[in-house]
């Protein structure tokens, strides 16, 4: 840690002497914790992503205003309880290069992985979410946490690797039972007894690593890449067990909450919603009981398919064959749909804002990163693909901004988060969207 | 059952006296695989050991599968493991293994009584872990594995001063390990073929297993891979006799049809019940289970002709389908054939096809066209191109119906190659509605179902039924579904041709009963000789359902 850090130069300042000295530079303040529980214990630092469907209508989605009290056009006017707490960004490209534009694919795979896909089968590596959880991930029961709010156990943003998804939790109850089940362990209980169980798995885990190793020699080069990802799993989870023995550190803000109830499967809108809202419940407890510290959360895929209660068309066919209503500047019942995806946004952010933890809330010391699939669906558009941030991750970015991208690779946030959550690489991203430039405008 | 048993030993007996027919090709095998188990696999596998209660008290802690050239089976070769997923992995053992031995499960899963509950008791543990062990991982452990797992159970009996507890610690540890989970072929050389390869009797068993029971081998099986049978013609015939003898085989060709037909879609779909007040969630697993049941008794219980699974118009029907397809009937699941004018005939004229295949408000003679050439058939149907123009379908107005509104891609030559392959046998469909159920009219106009498929004309729902079932390609198509999914992964256009090709004329020559096909697929050399590796360039990039190449339209 440098001696001049961040948050001493910023109570300098605070405390009226007259700073002139630059602030330093991002790398220096990366492993900061924010400020401490009342129990002294340090807030962590969280990394979450969000994600919804065929992006937007541009000419009543991007304020007219770039920087700080920008306006909110219609589509994303749900955000206004929020603005204060969230960055929005617009006119930063994804670039596939050399690879074909597969529709509603390649526009999110290179936000999340930093690389053009060249199929639509394929995935090309590492989501973002697992590489910062691999830096900040290693304290807490779950490396990571996903859930989806469409009901499908397949719609996951978070890869290991092109084969390897980490599964969204999809029922609200199975979330609650993994969250609070055998395993719990009540930060804010007084006892702590280490379970001898927990100590035999963990000694018994070495044969197991050993079988591993041994198995890895019998197979073909092909399968053995996948063996050395069973191996380092288990070394992980060695890991966690090794938490398990410790007592956790107390988290005022975490309580236990009621079992949920499971709800229907289907994607109409207001179901959707629902659904997000209980998995928003559950994920904050999550948060605020120090069980993960990177946390996805999937509002709706890339063909979205959420539909409108009377309307004939889902999300995803609308987008290709609704007119639009030059009047109104997009098509409307398009439109519709990524309001009411805006109006979950906005609900996920508030959830957040409003969740008390020592002298702030959870988000203060989360970085949220929201990303869709396409600019203009219609035409499967991907240039100017719209993002977010949310929170201020322990108050090293600003909020509140608009930010015009001048046609930037859209990994600079990818990027900028990466670097602020202390994963420490010198650039993020393939060919065109390689970048070493973090976006300077958002750090505090 | 006895009576397919009879059935199945009639033909074999037929099958002996009968051997002529192109011979297997000579360079026929297989390569040698790693596959991930699946969570059926799991679940059918922990039943088989420590029975259903058990089973079915825990979710299988495995991912969803990619669909992979038309089989989530055949995903299983390239998936790999996160380490949240091994996390969950271990939750599940530590569940089961407690389940296996509480009070009520121990007295009859755990083969001994420790001399004291209280204390470790290595000779029990080691015949509990010998016996538990072997069916797990599928093959005998040698006794340094014993060894160490028994002290596994010992160290752990003291920790815990618990002998069950410590027995259930060295359970989990068999249950994470990478043996279990995988499915993994191990070669040893084949003395019929100096310098080439074969399974191993235990990756032979297992391969037999998983295809026709979708569940691990079970003792008879691994005991005749112990004692070599499996590797003698008549052994070998004689285990596949008796696992395609066994109520199990049920279980697997459903697994097998349910993954063929893409039914992993039922997971979460939902129709609009604004649109569709009549359709839940129980109607449309009542909908699944109807094709299952109507598959398995045609192909299994009656042993028919695969064909005529296209325009059979025997069925099951329950209470809350009979609501769907207009009829009355009686509580349970009960056997009912459609009326001959009822436009039902075949799998594709059920609501499973019909509502899987559509849009939660609408029907989809895109969507239908394409499910049909690429499930049943073996057909890709491209994906629309990115820069696709939509000004001609927006300005087409309000049209009644789909073929009106469809006819505007024709006009648009970028649409019009693909959709003319999907759309003329989806829009034959078009008196069933989003949800299947029959239709006169659309919007007020008559419907027009007139088409053809691949040159066969028809003006009914019945010609198109009868066209599928001619269609020369529906049979080669289930060959290759299931010879990838026995052999486990895709199959290989370089390699697997001849193969392919024996196969499907060995299904004619049975008449196109699947049991017989199964039995062929099972004792050919293909399945046990192994194919050397690498065949890394034309391997196929793992599938991902997150994106699925749907048509983009209706």
């Amino acid at each position: 840690m440098s001696k001049l850090s961040r948050r001493r130069v910023l109570r300098g300042m605070l405390n009226g002497s007259a700073v002139t000295i630059a602030l330093p530079l991002l790398d220096c303040f990366l492993n900061e914790n924010g400020t401490a529980l009342a129990s002294g214990t340090p807030i962590p630092q969280r990394f979450g992503t969000w994600s919804w469907g065929l992006g937007m209508s541009e000419a009543i989605f991007v304020p007219k205003k770039t920087g700080p009290n920008f306006d909110l056009p219609p589509e994303i006017a749900a955000l206004a309880p929020v603005q204060e707490h969230l960055n929005l960004f617009t006119n930063f490209h994804v670039f596939k290069d050399a690879a074909p534009n597969l529709c509603h694919h390649s526009g999110w795979v290179i936000l999340r992985s930093g690389i053009a896909p060249f199929t639509a089968e394929n995935r090309p590596g590492e989501t973002i979410d697992v590489t910062i959880a691999r830096k900040i991930g290693n304290a807490t029961r779950f490396r990571s946490l996903s859930a989806t709010a469409t009901g499908d156990v397949r719609d996951s943003f978070s890869y290991e690797n092109g084969n390897s998804v980490n599964v969204p939790e999809w029922s609200p109850l199975r979330f609650y039972q993994r969250l609070f089940g055998t395993d719990f362990q009540d930060p804010n209980a007084e006892e702590f007894t280490p379970d001898p169980k927990v100590m035999v798995r963990k000694s018994s885990l070495s044969t197991v690593l050993d079988e591993t190793k041994a198995l890895n020699k019998e197979i073909g080069a092909n399968d053995r890449a996948r063996l050395d990802q069973y191996f380092t799993g288990l070394r992980d989870l060695e890991r966690r067990f090794d938490l398990q023995l410790k007592k956790p550190d107390p988290r005022e803000a975490c309580i236990v909450t009621d079992r949920p109830q499971d709800l229907p499967s289907g994607l109409d809108a207001d179901l959707v919603a629902k659904r997000h809202r209980i998995m928003t419940d559950l994920m904050l407890m999550a948060i605020a009981c120090d069980q993960t510290r990177v946390f996805n959360m999937f509002y709706a895929s890339a063909f979205s398919a959420t539909t409108k209660p009377g309307y004939d068309k889902p999300h995803h066919t609308a987008t290709h064959e609704e007119a639009v209503d030059e009047s109104l500047q997009c098509q409307p019942n398009v439109s519709w749909y990524t309001r009411r995806a805006m109006e979950e946004w906005a609900h996920y952010v508030e959830a957040l804002a409003n969740f008390k933890e020592g002298d702030g809330s959870l988000l203060d010391n989360s970085l949220i990163y929201a990303t869709t699939d396409q600019s203009f669906a219609k035409i499967h558009g991907i240039e100017g693909i719209p993002m977010f941030s949310a929170g201020r991750a322990g108050g090293k970015i600003k909020t509140g901004l608009h930010i015009d991208g001048g046609g930037s690779p859209g990994c600079r946030l990818g990027y900028t988060a990466l670097r602020l959550m202390g994963v420490d690489v010198p650039s993020w991203g393939d060919k065109s969207n390689n970048t070493s430039s973090e976006i300077g405008e958002i750090l505090a | 059952m006895r009576c397919r048993q009879a059935s199945i030993m009639f033909i074999v007996g037929l099958l002996a006296a009968c051997t002529s027919g192109t011979p297997e090709p000579e360079d026929s095998a297989s390569p040698l695989r790693v596959r991930l188990m699946t969570g059926e696999q799991y679940s059918n596998t922990l039943a088989d050991i420590f029975g259903a209660d058990i089973a079915d008290s825990v979710a299988p802690p495995l991912p969803p599968l990619a669909r992979t050239d038309g089989l989530l089976a055949s995903g299983a070769t390239y998936a790999g493991v996160t380490s949240d997923q091994i996390q969950q992995i271990q939750q599940a053992a530590a569940f089961v293994a407690a389940k296996v031995v509480d009070d009520y499960h121990r007295d009859f899963l755990i083969p001994c009584e420790p001399e004291s509950n209280k204390k470790a008791d290595a000779t029990c543990a080691a015949q509990f872990l010998r016996k538990t062990g072997r069916l797990l991982y599928r093959r005998p452990l040698d006794e340094t594995r014993v060894a160490e797992l028994t002290r596994v159970a010992d160290s752990a009996a003291d920790q815990t001063e618990d002998f069950y507890a410590g027995l259930a610690l060295a359970l989990e540890s068999i249950l994470i390990s990478p043996e279990v989970i995988f499915i993994v072929d191990i070669a040893e050389p084949d003395p019929a073929r100096p310098g080439q390869e074969r399974l191993n009797a235990y990756s032979l068993a297992s391969r037999l297993s998983f295809f026709l029971w979708n569940s691990a081998p079970d003792d008879a099986l691994l005991l005749a891979a112990e004692r070599g049978e499996l590797h003698t013609q008549d052994g070998l015939e004689k285990a596949v006799t008796r696992l395609l003898s066994s109520a199990r085989l049920e279980d697997g060709l459903r697994a097998f049809f349910d993954d063929m037909m893409a039914f992993d879609e039922f997971a979460s779909l939902a129709k609009d019940p604004v649109v569709y007040p009549m359709v839940t969630g129980a109607t449309l697993a009542d909908a699944r289970e109807q094709t299952l049941r109507t598959v398995i008794d045609h192909i299994l219980d009656k042993d028919l002709d695969y064909r005529d699974l296209f325009t059979t118009r025997k069925t099951f029907m329950s209470m809350s389908l009979a609501a769907l397809y207009e009829t009355p009937t009686t509580n349970g699941w009960v056997a009912y054939e459609f009326p001959e004018e009822s436009n039902r005939s075949g799998l594709l004229t059920q609501v499973s096809f019909l509502a899987a295949h559509s849009h939660a408000v609408r029907s989809s003679p895109t969507l239908r066209g394409k499910a049909l050439r690429e499930l049943f058939l073996c057909q890709k149907v491209p994906p629309p191109p990115p820069d696709v123009d939509f000004s001609a379908l927006e300005d087409a107005g309000d049209v009644p119906t789909a073929r009106e509104r469809l006819k505007v891609h024709n006009s648009n030559p970028s649409c019009a190659g693909c959709h003319l392959i999907t759309d003329p046998m989806g829009l034959a469909l078009e008196n069933f509605d989003g949800a299947g159920r029959f239709r006169e009219t659309e919007n007020g106009a008559e419907l027009d179902i007139s088409g053809e498929l691949d040159g066969a004309e028809y003006d009914t729902v019945g010609g198109l039924a009868q066209a599928m079932r001619d269609h020369p390609k529906l049979p080669y198509c289930l060959v290759n579904r299931l010879y990838a999914y026995g052999t486990g992964g895709p199959v290989s256009l370089r390699y697997d041709r001849n193969i392919l090709s024996y196969f499907e004329e060995r299904f004619g020559e049975h008449n196109y009963r699947v049991p017989e096909l199964l039995r062929e697929i099972a004792i050919s050399k293909a399945f046990s000789r192994v194919r050397p590796a690498p065949e890394a360039a034309e391997q196929v990039v793992n599938g991902n359902r997150a994106n699925p190449s749907k048509l983009a339209l209706n």
